[in-house]
């Protein structure tokens, strides 16, 4: 048990789950991976259709503002069933973005767009192997009313298909600096940009992007100039909770097959699951994930309720709900034996969403790191 | 404005007018609680008016029935007086043992003469209870207990030994698991039992352990006559003859959820360890191996406050969660402890030095977190059986 969801919450969830079983299951992933093209437009113009891309959209604009439990729920359902899309990085990441930060101009040309699913934005920071977002080298240089972006991002989640990016650029000050940054709304379809695929282990459509001489407006600032760091702060928070939420249902999905399978396997004349050893072994996972899923859903609260935690708890939860996903895909891996390590069985697929999650908006490490910092210490 | 949120907004004004300001401290700490009891000496004149103030108003037990020493309240509006006590910092004005554990168990088992006669009493905080059911050989397997109880026509005759009762020394009257019949399967021929403490052949002794002095005490029973009947209807058995199990393990639901509540208030453990290792130019601990371990058991506190908050919140409970709370909860204390004993360094091993030997001894008691109440190895055996339906032998 975690949250006891109210009952329009409740009914997301159900559509959610019973909608994404039928049309962006295991078997539909296994299907696109074997096609080499793992993102399907049509799929997110039914999941728009649905009313998920408008969660956290203003109802002027023709969302719900369901709020970011919400997108928790869909985010651990679509962990569930494993399915490829842009949620987190248009819906949640880029919908707040331009809902909160964007110009007048900015919300009317795009919000209705992101609710009907007919843009896809990704959020491109990483410049290094590993997560550091205010370590920024991507610079832009004033001229006139443009700005001339150069440089290069990495892992950047659904950059493949992404139609806009936005990117956090250095406009002032040195390279660690928390003055100084800007972020920009850049078409994908912009001179001077550039993008390889990164395809991931866990076969997304991962992206390195380079920006060279890439002109942009300023009026395709989001926020401020030289004022990025908070708002980018802010919107990995976001990324981190949803994430946390979407790597809780991975794992719940690895751990079901993992029970199930502890009743049905055989070995020494005995059904394996009546081992004590391995009863325990599920019981702390079942711990475990009651309290990943406890805190993945407190952040999502917090962040509902703009509480001023709410940025520190995203963290807490992300880092949490990695290390507890990581344990339990590996030990998945384990109490399925052998067949574990077959492409045929599902155990594999999550180990390796969650590997990949685990490291998207900072792993284990950083976000710890920032916890300690920002606890003082 | 609901009807609940007037309810909380008047229990918050009754609270502030009320609790004195003395017991406006927060503390949750075992010597910090009234247990009440025959025997109880108040620890000062607030905390006896706090104890009066509540009786008064129902609201030692609020969600229990009015005729019974409640307030008939509902349990959403009993959740509103613990969150308005709680974030005001008021203490429990009672709290023991026929609260949490019997009181639940007679407004489910009970006859109504039994409730009648015992639950008012818990309620005002003059009879405190104790709960034997562990015996030397019965631990973790506590259905093979075998204190044994004859039936001598009016009354039972009990013979044998109960261990690790808490406050035995201090209570008045104890509720204890007996075998009445050996020739069944184990589970069965158990008797739930209700006595005084001070009848005849009741010898109860504390128990020294490696912490030093304790609560616990072993009990020994030796040819103790308890009347069948301490009234019309109102036997001193709870529950049918031989269905005593069914009972018990009811009420280990609430003493495990009541377990993974038992927390020391905030410790400056931040403070402490700038201290003793120092920071560094980037405001880090000196130490990165111990500021890994800090970042790690807060990480975990927070994650289980996060679930104990929704827990709180929850409508019922299936048993399976205060499983999993008296699971992780217990070994997050003992880890704090753990790191408080380690920020101590050999200060907190000098026996008797004062403020670090009060440590030591809680720390070393902090290894008892994972054995009573079940011990971790049980808990998981209750969810891998009732939660996950992982097969028997």
């Amino acid at each position: 048990m975690t949250l006891q969801l109210n009952e329009e919450q409740m009914m997301l969830k159900e559509a959610a789950n019973g909608w994404l079983q039928d049309h962006a299951g295991v078997p539909m992933f296994r299907k696109m991976r074997k096609s080499g093209s793992v993102f399907s437009d049509e799929i997110w113009r039914d999941m728009a259709g649905m009313g998920w891309c408008g969660l956290l959209v203003e109802e002027k604009f023709g969302g719900s503002d369901f709020g970011f439990v919400g997108a928790g729920i869909v985010a651990e359902e679509m962990g569930k069933s494993l399915t490829i899309s842009p949620f987190i990085s248009t819906a949640v990441i880029g919908a707040t973005a331009i809902g909160r930060w964007g110009s007048e101009s900015m919300r009317v040309e795009w919000l209705p767009k992101i609710v009907e699913g007919s843009v896809k934005l990704a959020l491109a920071t990483d410049e290094a192997v590993k997560h550091n977002p205010l370590s920024i080298s991507c610079a832009a240089e004033r001229d006139g009313s443009h700005f001339v972006l150069n440089g290069s991002k990495t892992f950047v989640a659904d950059g493949q298909f992404a139609d806009q990016f936005i990117v956090s650029v250095r406009t002032s000050g040195n390279e660690t600096d928390a003055q100084g940054v800007t972020l920009f709304l850049v078409d994908a379809k912009a001179g001077g940009l550039s993008r390889r695929p990164m395809r991931t282990l866990d076969a997304r459509d991962t992206a390195h992007v380079k920006f060279e001489n890439v002109r942009v407006s300023s009026g395709t600032i989001i926020g401020k100039l030289d004022m990025g760091a908070p708002i980018l702060e802010a919107l990995l928070s976001l990324g981190r909770a949803v994430l946390a939420a979407e790597m809780v249902g991975a794992a719940t999905q690895s751990f079901d097959l993992s029970v199930e399978y502890l009743k049905v396997r055989e070995q020494f004349g005995r059904i394996i699951g009546t081992f004590q050893a391995l009863q325990h072994r599920a019981a702390q996972m079942y711990v475990d994930l009651t309290m990943a899923s406890s805190i993945a859903y407190r952040a999502l609260l917090d962040l509902d309720i703009n509480s001023e935690s709410a940025g520190n708890t995203s963290s807490i939860a992300k880092a949490k709900c990695g290390e507890v996903a990581l344990s339990i895909a590996n030990e998945s891996i384990q109490l399925h034996g052998g067949v574990g390590m077959t492409d045929e069985y599902d155990v594999g697929l999550y180990f390796k969403r969650i590997r990949v999650a685990q490291e998207q908006y900072g792993d284990y490490d950083f976000l710890t790191d920032m916890i300690a910092s920002s606890g003082g210490y | 404005m609901s009807e609940l949120e007037k309810f909380r907004r008047e229990a918050r004004d009754w609270i502030i007018e009320n609790c004195p300001a003395t017991l406006r401290d927060g503390e949750t700490g075992i010597e910090s609680i009234c247990w009440g009891g025959d025997k109880w000496v108040f620890t000062s004149s607030a905390q006896k008016h706090w104890l009066e103030c509540c009786r008064e108003k129902g609201w030692t037990v609020p969600t229990w029935p009015k005729e019974y020493g409640g307030a008939g309240l509902s349990s959403a509006e009993g959740k509103v007086i613990e969150e308005e006590m709680s974030s005001l910092d008021a203490r429990l004005p009672l709290y023991n043992m026929g609260i949490v554990m019997l009181g639940p168990v007679l407004l489910k088992y009970g006859t109504h003469e039994q409730k009648l006669m015992h639950l008012p009493e818990i309620a005002s905080g003059k009879v405190r209870w104790c709960q034997g059911y562990s015996e030397p050989n019965a631990g973790s397997d506590l259905a093979s207990l075998n204190a044994k109880c004859e039936d001598i026509g009016d009354a039972w005759l009990i013979n044998g030994q109960k261990t690790w009762t808490s406050s035995a020394d201090k209570a008045d009257w104890i509720f204890v698991l007996v075998r009445g019949d050996n020739s069944v399967p184990k589970h069965q021929g158990i008797n739930f039992l209700l006595l005084p403490v001070d009848c005849v052949g009741i010898t109860p002794r504390p128990i020294e352990l490696i912490s030093g002095k304790s609560p616990f005490c072993e009990v020994f029973f030796e040819d103790v006559k308890v009347p069948k009947e301490y009234g019309e209807n109102c036997p001193s058995m709870v529950g049918d003859e031989g269905r005593g199990w069914e009972v018990a393990t009811y009420l280990l639901k609430f003493e495990r959820g009541g377990l993974a509540g038992l927390r020391d208030k905030d410790v400056d453990l931040v403070g402490q360890a700038v201290q003793v290792y120092g920071i560094d130019n980037n405001g880090r601990l000196k130490n990165g191996v111990f500021r890994s371990k800090l970042v790690k058991s807060r990480i975990n506190e927070a994650t289980f406050e996060a679930a104990s908050g929704f827990l709180r919140g929850a409508k019922g409970d299936d048993g399976a969660m205060s499983s999993v709370m008296k699971y992780y909860g217990s070994q997050l204390i003992q880890r704090e402890f753990e790191i408080r004993m380690d920020l101590g360094g050999s200060s907190a091993l000098e026996l008797q030095s004062d403020a670090e030997g009060e440590l030591s001894q809680k720390w070393l008691y902090s290894r008892a977190y994972t054995i009573f109440g079940g011990t971790s190895e049980i808990q998981l055996n209750i969810l891998s059986k009732r939660v996950l339906k992982l097969p028997g032998k």
